[in-house]
């Protein structure tokens, strides 16, 4: 360590002292969730228009051609902190047609985006976007579709597409994550592509500017992160409400109200130390369904669903776990979070279900960048998470950061 | 972020040139996954990065730097084989490319792998003859993948980072 990074930590350390949030063990306290403001947005998490999804929270975005009142108001769009900008699928989007993004040399410009198992690929279109008293202006955003332009192998790179709401579970992905642009430079981050008249399209450097964008960068007001709001679950629940509110300590209803922040790093990750290991590369997710996490010490309580089960990919234990894990920010900040992993078989049986506080999984075995720990939408329930963006001024800390 | 500075700059330097050097040579098979070691120059032209080599036992761990930030390394085991790969990087690399032959063995699992819910999780593939794992998040994914059967003896999957 350096000296110039032990006298950080010191100085944070110092900090903290003054500050009652900062620190703080594990809560119990109950979270009040924003029920009004022209900044506040409903949530829910159902199953979503597909009827398929578990742990998932949509919102409702309103799309017009840009400077017009042609607008049409979508629901079922994925409420995702851990990607940025918005997506929807063009079947979704019915009666407004808008207008395509051309390169400089008046071609088309297509995205693709590769997410955990499934990427999304389509044209970049202008829309004015509006969720709750907010707006924006003429923002690129990206349309899911298999046939406005085909996809290109890089794309799909192995992965089925998630073009269609069956495939999604969605009418659309509102990123809101910690990024401004889902790329943020101008090479393009090999995210955008340039479609010619025959059809084929390749890779394509792309002004900042003209990226895919989070929304919430480009409204004129409360454009510096947002609060997801999620009451606590007690097991699983058919339908959850909640809100989305935009803004951090921009308004009367959404300041820190005694949050710990907890700074990231450039990567949008901190550490989470979970049974005496560190894992870097941490993150708070709401797109994530479950708590994602590698469990090799108390293995076989820990045990993976069958992977001809319908819960493939989760836990499954014999008997639900009482867990616990200590998140620590850049920042230094630190505070331990409860909570339990029971069987995913167990509680997909439970058809009305699509809110399950004890959904977890395993995560990757990986060095260099290692097992990580995902802290998905259960986390969400009975915090509100705040996610500021880079590149902003929040109160409670240096931008990008969470905060619950 | 700490692992930009200055040594591995010049480290950077070092090895480009060598990299220079060992493009010229041989015409690159393509593939690198159960390839031999020549497909790792394909990888290595193919991110238009740059490589360094390691030797660790019983292989030799080539990491190729791409110009997009993604870190490759593949295992090439003393029988000249590539048996594993690890990555990570701000995006998922090209899978193509670094499965080679593997790729539609990991491609039909993908597409197998959906279950009861819709699921956004990690990517864990646990095949005879394959195993694939990618996660993160955009910005910041990883993975690694390697074919049980060609492991050198002593060698596990925790080695493969």
């Amino acid at each position: 360590m350096t000296a110039f990074r032990k006298l950080l930590i010191a100085v944070t350390g110092l900090a903290c002292s003054f500050s009652l949030g900062c620190g703080g063990g594990s809560s119990s306290k109950t979270n009040v969730i924003t029920q009004s403001g022209s900044n506040v947005a409903p949530i829910v998490v159902n199953a979503g228009p597909a009827n398929s999804y578990a742990n998932g929270a949509f919102a409702s975005v309103t799309v017009c051609v840009p400077g017009t009142s042609t607008c049409q108001t979508i629901d079922g769009v994925l409420v995702d902190t851990g990607s940025s900008g918005l997506r929807i699928v063009s079947s979704a989007l019915t009666t407004v047609a808008l207008p395509q993004q051309k390169a400089s040399d008046g071609n088309p410009v297509a995205e693709c985006l590769q997410f955990l198992g499934s990427y999304t690929w389509g044209p970049v279109q202008t829309a004015d976007v509006q969720i709750a008293g907010e707006k924006a202006s003429a923002m690129p955003i990206q349309v899911l579709s298999d046939t406005d332009f085909t996809a290109p192998n890089a794309c799909s790179n192995g992965l089925p597409s998630a073009n269609t709401v069956a495939n999604l579970g969605a009418n659309g992905i509102l990123g809101i994550g910690n990024a401004a642009q889902d790329c943020g430079d101008s090479s393009g981050c090999g995210l955008y592509y340039e479609c010619a008249s025959t059809g084929s399209c390749t890779t394509t450097g792309e002004a900042v500017a003209q990226q895919v964008v989070n929304p919430v960068a480009l409204f004129t007001t409360d454009n510096n992160g947002v609060i997801v709001e999620l009451p606590a679950v007690s097991g699983s629940e058919a339908t959850v409400n909640g809100s989305l509110v935009f803004g951090i300590g921009t308004q009367s209803n959404n300041g820190l109200s005694g949050a710990t922040v907890y700074t990231i790093d450039p990567t949008f990750s901190f550490n989470v130390e979970y049974n005496g290991t560190t894992y870097g590369g941490s993150f708070i997710d709401s797109g994530s369904n479950g708590y994602f996490f590698l469990d090799s010490s108390i293995v076989p309580a820990l045990l993976d669903c069958s992977s001809t089960s319908g819960a493939s990919g989760f836990y499954c234990p014999t008997s639900t776990q009482n867990l616990s894990a200590t998140n620590k920010g850049i920042n230094g900040a630190s505070g331990t979070v409860n909570f339990s992993i029971a069987n995913a078989e167990t509680l997909f049986n439970n058809l009305n279900a699509t809110a399950f506080s004890q959904l977890g999984g395993p995560s990757i075995i990986s060095g260099s960048g290692p097992a990580y720990f995902d802290w998905g939408l259960p986390f969400f329930y009975g915090h509100n998470v705040y996610v500021s963006i880079e590149g902003t001024t929040a109160p409670g800390g240096t931008t990008p950061y969470w905060a619950y | 972020m700490a692992k930009q500075d200055g040594s591995s700059i010049q480290l950077k330097m070092l090895v480009m040139a060598a990299a220079l050097v060992t493009v010229a040579t041989a015409a690159p098979a393509w593939g690198s996954l159960g390839g031999d070691a020549a497909s790792v120059q394909a990888d290595q032209i193919q991110l238009q990065g740059t490589r360094t080599l390691k030797a660790a036992g019983s292989y030799t761990v080539h990491e190729i730097q791409a110009a997009n930030g993604t870190v490759v390394r593949e295992y090439v085991s003393a029988a000249g084989k590539v048996f594993a790969i690890a990555w990570h990087g701000p995006w998922i690399p090209d899978m193509r490319q670094l499965l080679g032959s593997y790729f539609d063995q990991y491609a039909q699992a993908n597409q197998a792998q959906r279950g009861a819910r819709m699921r956004r999780a990690p990517i864990l593939i646990n095949q005879p003859g394959l195993v694939v794992q990618v996660g993160g998040h955009p910005r910041a994914f990883a993975g690694t993948a390697y074919v049980p059967e060609m492991l050198p003896s002593g060698v596990s999957a925790e080695n493969i980072q």
